[in-house]
């Protein structure tokens, strides 16, 4: 499941980064910020009004806030 | 030859605390400049060690690896390797880690170790990460680390001793040089991952202060509410809270101006001191009360962690005109003044987004504008209510900023459409957790903030005030012949060729003259005023009421309404037309910016006189 589809506040392990479809100074912030396959994530808020967009997400013990084209190159899965 | 005093870089990632523990350590002291080549400010400051040895310290901008993706991190990185021409490199890094963060502060942390400078490791915010229910092992962190690793709370002070100790080890053991050694990204994130679990002493769910803040703060309708009520606050406050010390201000100098009055002869002297020194001077730092409270604002905003959520509420609106959350924090400063908004843009990852946002800047309302407005709003409008709390003067107040942010979007949609001719914007960043901001940062902060305005208005506003007052001074008009000192001035005589050119939107003989020396800052258009109708005053009593009365009575409401219009674009500001040419490496840019303002104001004074003189105004 994408990132940006993850229900909130449930914990979920990244699977994989489509590293190519994110341009270039992007794919590299979120490596900065700890975006990595194995990592425990965890969708918190949505932006706001109808937009939903940006996200704020749990990386870590950090929060991050991420626009959903961004997060849609992020394949995660529910943790049980 | 005497020794220099070992140079001590703190690094580490933002919103590690780093600047905290640099004031701590540094005290009220500090020195700020650029670094060489470069307009990314160098704050440094010394430290002793118990011996009475000085260390000198610098703070280093936050960054998240030595790999940079923007100027701020190039700076750390050049400076951390030793590459920053002109500057020597650290004797010693503090590296700053956020206790509560090591999952991800810990990569950083490691690549530098690497470099082989002999380093403390200071385990920042210990306190915070407690109150979310984390308890760290600093002695296996410094084991794994290979470093020495110091428990510290830079905001309560603790900890700072053994910190400067463990430098001052650190730094007289002789020690062999050591090679950096390259470890590939991922395995260092891995390394960094393992020690961070492996630390951990016990890890409970606490009470997640900063989850539950976000869940109203960012809420989709409530946070968007909560951002408009903290912005319509805040420029109520600038005008409801200034009032009484604003009215202190102005006695005092009603008061020295009338002890000059007594103690000396009528004269060119006494003229001098208090229709040019003190009505001109004296116009400005009065507005020293409103400049400060929007500061304290923004200080507060930063501190406390808020300031980033006002970027998440703001973003889409922002990338409807081609821009996004990250401009939002620059241009939020830029409502104080735009030099530092402009240098803020420095953060910004998409150059193009960072060209467009450096462009709009200066059409938000700086506290410069205040004076000019506060004047024509107090003599023009009406001290009424027109709601529980909510002044009529305060209202115009807050539609002239929103003509401002208008006019913003509309020009970075134009510029981001047309100019720059970008396609996309980005929006990703850290937010750091909630914090109660520490008073005496904010003071340090604000008391640098006062400084730099009272130097202006000592320096280059008391310049332009005293050569504008020679200037309308001389050549002397004869008594009895019927032509206005003004009028007959070397001044009214430049004005007389402006004055065609904005005869159409409005403007009158008066307004041309004090355009001219506000080219050098917004705020000297009101002290021009002043002077010029301090000195047109046929005597001392006239000449000692304040200015709104007088323009009152001599300017249509059409003519008040052009000249608020007009400033609200108007480009009058030497200082920023100076910084964007240094942050954008040419005059193309700033003469691009200074021309499209110009023409906007230019525009929108003369819709607006002629609207309102449709109106009967």
């Amino acid at each position: 499941m994408q990132l940006d589809h993850l229900p909130l506040n449930r914990a979920a392990v990244i699977r994989a980064i489509d590293w190519d479809v994110l341009p270039d100074q992007e794919g590299h912030r979120l490596r900065s910020l700890g975006f990595e396959p194995g990592v425990t994530i965890e969708a918190l808020h949505k932006g706001i009004l109808m937009w939903r967009d940006p996200l704020a997400v749990r990386v870590g013990r950090m929060t991050v806030a991420l626009r959903t084209n961004v997060a849609a190159a992020i394949d995660c899965e529910l943790k049980p | 030859m005497t020794q220099m005093p070992p140079l001590v870089a703190l690094v580490g990632n933002p919103n590690a605390g780093k600047s905290a523990l640099f004031n701590a350590l540094t005290g009220a002291r500090q020195k700020i400049a650029n670094y060489p080549g470069v307009t990314v400010e160098r704050k440094s400051g010394r430290a002793t060690f118990d011996d009475g040895q000085p260390v000198e310290m610098i703070d280093l901008p936050g960054a998240y690896s030595l790999d940079p993706d923007s100027l701020d991190e190039a700076v750390t990185r050049d400076v951390v390797l030793g590459n920053l021409e002109g500057h020597r490199r650290p004797d010693a890094l503090v590296i700053v880690l956020d206790a509560g963060n090591l999952d991800n502060h810990l990569r950083f942390a490691l690549e530098l170790i690497a470099q082989g400078l002999p380093t403390v490791v200071a385990l920042n915010m210990v306190d915070l990460a407690e109150r979310d229910g984390l308890q760290l092992d600093a002695e296996k962190l410094a084991r794994a680390l290979g470093a020495p690793v110091i428990e510290t709370v830079a905001v309560r002070r603790r900890g700072l001793a053994p910190l400067m100790a463990e430098l001052e080890r650190t730094l007289k053991t002789p020690r062999a040089s050591v090679e950096p050694v390259a470890v590939s990204f991922g395995a260092k994130n891995q390394q960094a991952r393992d020690i961070a679990r492996s630390v951990i002493v016990s890890e409970t769910s606490g009470r997640q202060w900063t989850r539950r803040l976000d869940s109203v703060l960012l809420h989709p309708v409530g946070g968007v509410v909560i951002l408009l009520a903290l912005l319509f606050l805040m420029f109520q406050a600038v005008y409801g809270w200034s009032e009484a010390p604003i009215g202190w201000i102005e006695s005092g100098f009603a008061l020295l101006s009338d002890a000059i009055t007594g103690a000396l002869p009528d004269g060119l002297f006494r003229s001098f001191l208090t229709d040019g020194v003190i009505a001109g001077v004296g116009s400005v730092i009065v507005f020293l009360p409103q400049i400060l409270i929007l500061f304290l604002f923004i200080l507060l905003l930063e501190a406390s962690g808020y300031m980033t959520r006002a970027a998440f509420v703001m973003d889409r609106v922002m990338a409807a005109v081609g821009l996004s959350g990250h401009s939002f924090i620059p241009l939020l400063s830029s409502f104080a003044c735009a030099i530092p908004g402009i240098m803020a843009t420095r953060t910004i990852m998409d150059q193009k987004e960072r060209l467009a946002t450096i462009l709009i800047a200066p059409l938000m309302t700086c506290s410069a504008r205040l004076p000019v407005y506060t004047v024509i709003i107090g003599a023009f409008i009406p001290s009424t209510t027109v709601g529980p709390g909510i002044g009529l003067q305060g209202l115009v107040l807050f539609g002239l900023y929103i003509a401002g942010i208008l006019g913003a979007m509309l020009a970075a949609a134009v510029i981001q459409r047309f100019v720059t001719q970008s396609r996309t914007s980005s929006f990703l960043i850290e937010m750091p957790r909630y914090q109660w901001p520490r008073l005496r940062d904010i003071a340090l902060n604000l008391w640098q903030r006062a400084w730099v305005f009272l130097r202006r208005a000592g320096t280059i506003i008391f310049a332009a005030t005293i050569i504008l007052w020679a200037l309308l001074s001389f050549p002397k008009a004869h008594v009895g012949s019927g032509i206005s000192q003004v009028e007959y001035s070397f001044a009214g005589r430049v004005a007389d060729g402006l004055e065609p050119i904005v005869r159409p939107i409005g403007f009158n003989h008066d307004i041309a003259l004090a355009l001219i020396p506000a080219m050098a800052a917004r705020e000297v258009a009101v002290s021009a005023l002043a002077t010029v109708y301090a000195i047109d005053a046929a005597d001392e009593d006239a000449a000692a009421s304040s200015l709104g009365p007088k323009l009152a009575a001599d300017w249509s409401l059409a003519t008040a309404l052009a000249f608020l219009a007009w400033f609200v674009f108007a480009p009058q500001c030497i200082s920023t037309i100076a910084v964007t040419r240094r942050e954008t490496n040419g005059w193309k840019w700033p003469i691009f910016m200074v021309t499209y303002l110009f023409a906007l104001a230019y525009a929108a004074a003369g819709i607006t006189y002629w609207t309102a003189r449709s109106f009967g105004l």
